[in-house]
């Protein structure tokens, strides 16, 4: 019972501040709403016993990514009143609806074959025998750390002053 | 009443679309860059759902989740990195106004 009236907090919340996201005028109050929507995903995350890739999310998302975010916006102008929307708002909200529908209606009109096996927890052991035990990702492990190191380099190329 | 996998995947795609409407209704690039994480974020309580509900022992969903970050992470850091570029060039990161590029 307590899992879900912690669902039901935390799914109204983000969505709150999910919408804040889109409507605020301010760029940095944006900002803070989706480092508040990035916490209530976390704690879904908890709801739904994945405790490590809460953890991860809270570091990687909380943590760094919003702070990469805020710099960009101390970085240029226009802090404000700098979140207008274009022209495509009546298209691009009937475009979201109908997937919204459609998205929903699928959603609900399937029958899932739903488990009755209790989730594992804590959940570190099993994602680190997973990601590095036998038959399991060690090459996306391997990509993935390369696409990270090219990311940087050239992140750190594209904004490096000439 | 309790949790069932509809709930999260319901909630997944109102944020997924609230994330849509953002990217395709924005001017400021850096707000962009946000609706996509929020897409990329919803995308990632879908995955760690099913892995929940419909595979608890394998924890397949969580591994993807995880490389999802991965890849979600590199994504944000070049895309400042191009916006900021952007901003030295033009003085602006309103993207109607970014078509340099344009035939």
């Amino acid at each position: 019972m307590g899992l879900v009236i912690a669902f039901w907090i935390l799914a109204i919340v983000g969505i709150v501040s999910a919408i804040g996201v889109v409507m605020l005028r301010n760029v940095f109050h944006a900002a803070l709403s989706l480092v508040m929507c990035f916490l209530t995903i976390a704690g879904l995350y908890i709801t739904l016993s994945a405790d490590f890739l809460a953890a991860v999310q809270i570091l990687v998302y909380v943590g760094a990514i919003s702070v990469l975010i805020i710099l960009a916006i101390m970085m240029t102008r226009n802090v404000q009143r700098g979140n207008p929307f274009n022209k495509m708002i009546i298209p691009a909200f009937i475009i979201v609806a109908v997937f919204l529908g459609v998205m929903i209606y699928t959603v609900t009109s399937t029958p899932w074959q739903i488990s009755s096996i209790p989730p594992v927890e804590p959940t570190t052991s099993g994602l680190a025998a997973r990601l590095f035990g036998k038959s399991g990702f060690v090459l996306p492990v391997v990509i993935g750390a390369t696409l990270l190191l090219s990311a940087i380099v050239g992140a750190i190329v594209l904004a490096r002053e000439k | 009443m309790t949790l069932g996998l509809e709930h999260y995947l319901v909630l997944s795609a109102i944020l997924f679309s609230i994330g849509l409407f953002g990217a395709l209704t924005k001017r400021n690039a850096v707000i962009m860059l946000m609706c996509i994480e929020l897409m990329l974020n919803a995308v990632n309580i879908t995955l760690v759902a099913f892995s929940r509900y419909i595979v608890p022992e394998l924890l397949t969903g969580q591994v993807f989740a995880i490389f999802i970050m991965v890849v979600a992470a590199a994504e944000v850091a070049v895309g400042l990195a191009i916006i900021l570029a952007i901003y030295r060039g033009l003085v602006d990161i309103d993207i109607t106004k970014i078509n340099i590029m344009k035939w």
